[in-house]
């Protein structure tokens, strides 16, 4: 089937290319793109896209979310969270392991791969655990997994505390040319923390994370990198001592890349105020410094990536009290428009927010997606930078609403998906 | 120019006693109220104290009314304190007392207070060892809620009597130099009593083990103190904290006679107090620990008159948050 984008504004970070084009997509591919496409090209039961003013991106990629199958499916199931990527504008989602079971061998790799192929509308890579169980004891069997099909493999949620093992992992997976993506926290100085640590967990009574906690697992993560020589991929960065310590790591040639999440430059611990359980995740909302901090980290490329970190939650766990709430927030359906305000604000040049999401991601990962050029897979997004709207969980596509962004007002959105030249998502 | 005039039109207020209105629906922390308030629930309950000393110790003010206590950790003296305050005024007080959280039990928080909402009472007292846990409740519940202590958070109702207690003593609380000790961070007491005593004028001086200041406290606009001895000459009040075992994670300090000796309150250190100064405790005491016995039965201590006028001051909140007929 032929899809004819007539008159967007294409924008290709892989490539630079920033122009007003025609494209044309046939047979799940990108076959043209040029100043000016004929309709005729079109041949029924094709379709003809009016993009003025709009903006066609190569479809976004979400490097870090859950998808909570197989074990949590009341949370959310691969095809939901597949339906909350096209409504975010996402064609690509990569999910982490922490389900139940792990997804540390072959069997649930394979599984979580044929409910995707089956059911889910957008493409799903899954991350294999770095160690049976995420026990942090011993490691999975990362090259069966990856004979089966995971991009990366990560502990996420439970650091890998034992600095012997994780040396292990980075080399034996750099090995198998795949990177460790790691969420770094030292477990005891998080202790029972909460929150963020500091004058509003004063004021609250939670008992508080430091940044500490953080910051010192990404030291200790960047040393093993280098000791191992092995990539390695920090997850969800929220601290601005995070970014000054991956700053100058790249800088010395280190082999580390880095993400960050749209509510670590959207929100403070400041929105803890009210208990809502919808601000608790982990890592936890920080500071004001934090927030520039990791925009500066944005604008500079420390961080070289934006996922979600897509959490999803039902009430069971969110509709108790701060201390006994499960961490996590949903974000697929709000990271591109969150991404867009640091566009609108000046923040970031809308080529370098849009590389973020996609050929970024791509990179890090060697996936094949992130790139609009003729011979790609057609996968892609367009966006309306100027749609205003109000965040309505009602409306979400994920089968949870645990987000802190009920009612925020935002500019810009996806309004079409397209993955291997189907529509899977188009609003109106 | 705009602040010396502020500053008289609250002392008229004050003066002239003006008939503010209670307005919220719950009692939630000291943190939100503003000092009108506080001195509108000092007053009312200044009016109530002297029910409790009355042959018949009762009222028929809220006559029908239902209060519930509901606590999930161990209390006496709150519990009993709010209790007795309900039936003082004719109240019926029903006791839930769980020492297991809501969670072990089986049954969320918001469905327990559902169903006892459901029994139409009019007031909810809670107690509840996580923070925040009674404004989770407020928010849901069109019923009053009044925090009887949440975690680490707030214990309203304490501070508003160690404000009355201390108003009571000395006559007045703008100026004065209030000295609370020990496990800060883990203390309820602390908070409510800092937000208190500040909104009411007072200064606010705070010392303990390092381990247990909280993170960026200063902001609040408090002091903090390396020793007792450093502050105590000065202090006009000088409230000692539970050491609340429980909590401890472990790590804060190495023994509990180490403590004592460097964080507790004894005749040695009360040598260097002014006269008059008020010792006081939220309870209950770890004697020995946080104050030796001598201290707190000594002549300055006041902890009893806490907790007397404990009574009136909750009786004072039920009136304020139930209502009912004069």
């Amino acid at each position: 089937m032929h899809l004819l984008f007539k008159a967007a504004r294409v924008i290709d970070p892989a490539s630079g290319l920033d122009a007003q084009a025609d494209v044309l997509v046939e047979g799940g591919k990108i076959k043209e793109i040029s100043s000016s496409l004929p309709e005729a090209k079109v041949t029924a039961p094709g379709k003809v896209i009016n993009c003025q003013g709009k903006i066609l991106v190569p479809g976004l990629i979400d490097m870090h979310c859950h998808l909570r199958e197989p074990g949590h499916e009341y949370k959310e199931t691969i095809e939901t969270g597949s339906k909350a990527a096209a409504a975010g504008g996402y064609t690509s989602i990569v999910c982490m392991a922490n389900t139940l079971p792990v997804n540390d061998c072959r069997a649930v790799t394979e599984y979580i791969l044929r409910q995707a192929r089956d059911k889910a509308l957008v493409n799903v890579y899954p991350v294999g655990a770095v160690t049976k169980g995420l026990k942090g004891e011993s490691l999975a069997e990362i090259g069966d997994m990856r004979e089966a099909g995971i991009v990366a493999v990560s502990d996420d949620g439970q650091p890998v505390m034992n600095s012997s093992l994780f040396r292990r992992a980075l080399e034996y997976a750099a090995g198998l040319g795949l990177p460790v993506i790691s969420h770094c926290e030292d477990l005891n100085l998080r202790g029972q923390g909460v929150m963020n640590e500091g004058y509003m967990s004063t004021i609250l009574g939670l008992r508080g994370i430091p940044k500490a906690a953080e910051v010192i697992m990404v030291q200790r993560d960047i040393i093993l990198a280098e000791l191992a020589g092995a990539p390695l991929h920090i997850a969800h960065v929220s601290t601005a001592e995070s970014v000054q310590i991956i700053r100058e790591a790249k800088r010395r040639g280190v082999p580390v890349t880095a993400e960050t999440a749209p509510h670590y430059f959207s929100l403070t611990d400041e929105a803890v105020r009210t208990y809502d359980t919808n601000t608790k995740m982990n890592p936890p909302l920080r500071t004001t410094v934090d927030v520039a901090a990791i925009i500066a980290g944005l604008q500079d490329g420390t961080l070289d990536a934006i996922a979600t970190d897509h959490a999803p939650q039902s009430p069971v766990e969110k509709d108790v009290e701060f201390d006994y709430a499960a961490n996590g927030i949903i974000g697929l359906e709000t990271a591109l428009p969150l991404t867009l305000t640091l566009v609108h604000q000046g923040h970031l040049s809308l080529m370098k927010a849009l590389e973020k999401l996609t050929c970024q991601p791509a990179r890090i990962l060697n996936l094949p997606g992130g790139k609009l050029q003729v011979g790609a897979s057609a996968d892609l997004t367009l966006i309306d930078l100027n749609r205003e709207y109000t965040v309505d969980i009602n409306k979400f596509k994920s089968k949870s609403r645990n987000s802190p962004f009920h009612g925020w007002q935002l500019k810009g959105k996806a309004i079409m998906t397209i993955v291997s030249g189907r529509i899977v998502y188009s609003e109106d | 120019m705009n602040a010396p005039q502020a500053e008289k039109i609250n002392l008229n207020q004050t003066s002239n006693q003006p008939k503010i209105k209670w307005k919220r629906k719950d009692l939630l922390g000291i943190a939100e109220l503003d000092p009108a308030e506080i001195e509108l629930i000092l007053n009312t309950a200044e009016s109530f104290k002297e029910i409790s000393s009355r042959e018949i110790k009762k009222v028929p003010t809220l006559r029908g009314k239902t209060v519930i206590n509901l606590f999930f950790e161990p209390s006496t003296r709150t519990r009993t304190s709010f209790e007795i305050a309900a039936k003082r005024l004719s109240a019926d007080a029903v006791n839930i007392s769980t020492s297991t959280s809501s969670v072990v039990k089986g049954e969320t928080l918001i469905d327990t207070a559902k169903n006892l909402e459901a029994m139409n009472p009019d007031c909810i007292v809670i107690r509840h060892s996580a923070s925040g846990a009674p404004h989770l409740l407020a928010r849901l519940m069109k019923v009053p809620i009044i925090n009887a202590g949440d975690g680490a958070h707030e214990h309203p109702t304490q501070a508003l009597l160690d404000l009355f207690t201390v108003r009571e003593k000395l006559g007045h609380l703008a100026g004065l130099k209030i000295v609370i000790a020990g496990d800060i961070l883990h203390s309820r007491v602390a908070r409510s009593n800092i937000f208190g005593f500040l909104k009411m004028g007072a200064e606010v001086h705070l010392t303990g083990p390092r381990t247990m200041r909280p993170p960026e406290i200063e902001k609040l606009g408090v002091c903090w103190h390396t020793s007792l001895k450093e502050i105590i000459p000065e202090a006009d009040v000088i409230m000692m904290l539970r050491l609340q075992l429980e909590r401890q994670e472990g790590g804060f300090f190495p023994t509990l006679r180490e403590y004592s000796r460097l964080f507790g309150l004894n005749m040695e250190l009360m040598k260097e107090t002014k006269p008059g100064v008020l010792i006081m405790h939220p309870g209950p005491i770890n004697r020995g620990v946080e104050i030796s016995p001598e201290v707190a039965d000594g002549p300055f201590s006041v902890i009893l008159d806490q907790v007397t006028n404990g009574v009136a001051v909750r009786m004072a909140l039920l009136y304020l948050l139930v209502g009912g007929t004069e």
